[in-house]
């Protein structure tokens, strides 16, 4: 089966805008997060989509669920854990409790603040996710990356052709992430910033999804500002034609 | 959910627009072929009039696709269904007598409002017509066929005699298309292809009778004539038919000219002819065209005369495509992969 991941467990503390988790914002006439399990719900592939979200908000995903009328014949809602990947990892459980564990699951992971989303990034994830056991959506990196260990001075400029921003979806052969998750030690999971780099701590090969560099993250004020300019935008009309 | 809209907002000038839309009542369905036309063409280089251009921009491209439903709020198809999309929007209120194509306060996608160059398109289930057994580069030409089978079908109805001898002046996409379909729909006629281009003509093999324009035989007559030339060969086109038409033959004018024609009526008078226009097509005609489209004879003269690009993944490719078409002497066919 084939199960989408939204990890929507952030309780918007980098937003600073009144108590809503930046999810729940809205953008345009819906939440964010609503758009998000909208891609989701046209991608015919995945079975059953779970949204992991922070204990407190289960309640109130739910009536969002009711109010915007998404059909929840296919879809959970979870309470998400202290970190991203405990999130997705109690999705794991969840998704094993109800359907069985089966080493042909893939779990495709995506932030709920990243409604710009494609259906075809999505289903190129599943599509890698199925014949690698793992992939990042990432796009080439635009601006110089600097490097400096010590916060002070510039340790490295990495060259740029080989530099990527990450993304999501990030895709897995659920079994897989599990297994390697598990087997790391605590200090390992404490670095661990997002959910590729348990496979890559498991020696386990990732390969990349080409992303888009409109599949933006709504994670500051200037984040929200820009994604609510992309939705209202008026048409751009040029004078000189 | 945000849809991502492909508009061309100047000449050769293409942004991404993001929607937010409502799908939960229509049917969602994520365009997978598409095909150039002559209309999309004239925006993209900028050949109409400026005013045009201003009042119509920024606006998605392409009224020819086919696509798979991704979703059916109205419970009519199922997820996966293979259609075509009918880019024509019914006012609300129909008259009777009149048909969609023509009616007041009708709108058409890619003319005045936004194509289907989008992630996905959201329609009424009445504007999508389902098809199987029909390869999608060939059902991506569907409207066009449509535009065709409703130009025949007026003929059928209003001509007032015996269809004899049938003449198609022009031997580009929309003569070979014409013909194809008078082969399905009338097919005692004699049909006889009057062109320019002795390459493209060649391509006809289908028909009775292929002339060039400076070649016509001595005695040369035709009972009706369908007008496949549009542009400045509009003028010398109708002059044509006027001179070679029998009296009381009928003309399908299908041609689209920026400028105005200048029209021998003296002789349109004296032959007792009837001058039909016929534009765009409606939903009856949609669905006889995919008729058609699933006999495998139809289908593969359809697909002679389709050049099938690369697939457009990005803006980039937009252009490449649109470059491409200036190039092939048919139909450009593309997947749209964005």
């Amino acid at each position: 089966m084939i199960f989408g991941a939204i990890v929507a467990a952030g309780i918007g503390s980098r937003m600073n805008i009144g108590s809503v988790p930046k999810q729940f914002m809205l953008l345009g006439n819906k939440p964010i997060i609503i758009h998000t399990i909208e891609k989701f719900i046209l991608c015919g592939r995945i079975d059953y989509i779970y949204i992991g979200v922070n204990r407190d908000w289960t309640v109130y995903m739910n009536d969002l669920l009711e109010k915007y009328k998404i059909d929840r014949e296919k879809i959970f809602v979870v309470e998400g854990g202290d970190t991203r990947n405990d999130t997705i990892i109690n999705i794991i459980s969840a998704a094993e409790k109800e359907f069985g564990e089966d080493d042909s699951h893939v779990i495709v992971t995506h932030d709920a603040v990243r409604p710009f989303v494609t259906l075809k990034v999505i289903e190129e994830n599943i599509d890698s996710a199925l014949k690698y056991g793992a992939c990042d959506t990432a796009a080439p990196a635009v601006d110089t990356i600097v490097e400096a260990k010590d916060g002070v001075r510039v340790s490295d400029i990495p060259n740029r052709k080989y530099l990527y921003q990450g993304q999501t979806p990030q895709s897995f052969n659920m079994m897989k992430l599990k297994r390697i998750y598990k087997s790391l030690s605590e200090e390992e999971k404490a670095v661990l910033t997002d959910a590729c780099k348990i496979f890559l701590f498991g020696n386990e090969p990732v390969y990349l999804v080409e992303g888009e560099s409109s599949n933006i993250k709504i994670t500051t004020v200037g984040d929200y500002k820009i994604a609510q300019a992309m939705v209202n935008e008026e048409d751009i009309k040029l004078n000189k034609i | 959910m945000l849809n991502y809209i492909y508009q061309l907002v100047s000449p050769g000038m293409f942004a991404v627009k993001y929607s937010d839309e409502d799908f939960s009542k229509k049917v969602v369905i994520r365009p997978r072929y598409m095909a150039v036309c002559h209309a999309d063409q004239r925006y993209y280089l900028g050949n109409r009039d400026a005013k045009i251009l201003h009042k119509k921009l920024p606006m998605a491209l392409i009224h020819e696709c086919c696509g798979e439903v991704v979703y059916d709020g109205t419970n009519t198809f199922p997820r996966g269904q293979k259609v075509v999309l009918i880019p024509n929007v019914a006012p609300q209120m129909n008259i009777e007598g009149i048909y969609e194509n023509y009616a007041r306060g009708s709108k058409f996608l890619s003319s005045g409002c936004d194509g289907f160059m989008r992630e996905f398109v959201c329609m009424s289930p009445d504007r999508v017509v389902p098809f199987e057994g029909v390869n999608m580069v060939v059902a991506a030409i569907c409207e066009f066929v449509s535009v065709a089978v409703h130009a025949i079908g007026r003929f059928m109805r209003h001509t007032e005699k015996k269809f004899g001898t049938i003449g198609v002046w022009g031997c580009g996409s929309l003569s070979y298309v014409v013909c194809c379909c008078l082969r399905r729909l009338i097919p005692d006629a004699k049909i006889c292809v009057v062109g320019k281009n002795r390459d493209k003509l060649s391509r006809f093999a289908f028909v009775h009778e292929s002339y060039t324009t400076d070649d016509l035989p001595d005695g040369f007559e035709v009972d009706h004539a369908f007008e496949c030339v549009g542009g400045e060969g509009s003028t010398y086109a109708i002059d044509d038919i006027i001179k070679y038409i029998t009296p009381q033959g009928t003309a399908i004018l299908m041609g689209v000219s920026e400028n105005k024609v200048p029209i021998n009526t003296r002789d349109i008078l004296e032959k007792g002819l009837i001058f039909m226009g016929s534009s765009r097509s409606g939903r009856e005609d949609f669905v006889k065209a995919v008729e058609f489209m699933e006999d495998y004879k139809f289908q593969q003269r359809l697909s002679n005369i389709i050049t099938v690009d690369n697939a457009v993944t990005n803006i980039e490719a937009i252009h490449r495509v649109f470059s491409t078409d200036l190039k092939t002497p048919f139909k450009t066919v593309f997947e749209w992969d964005v």
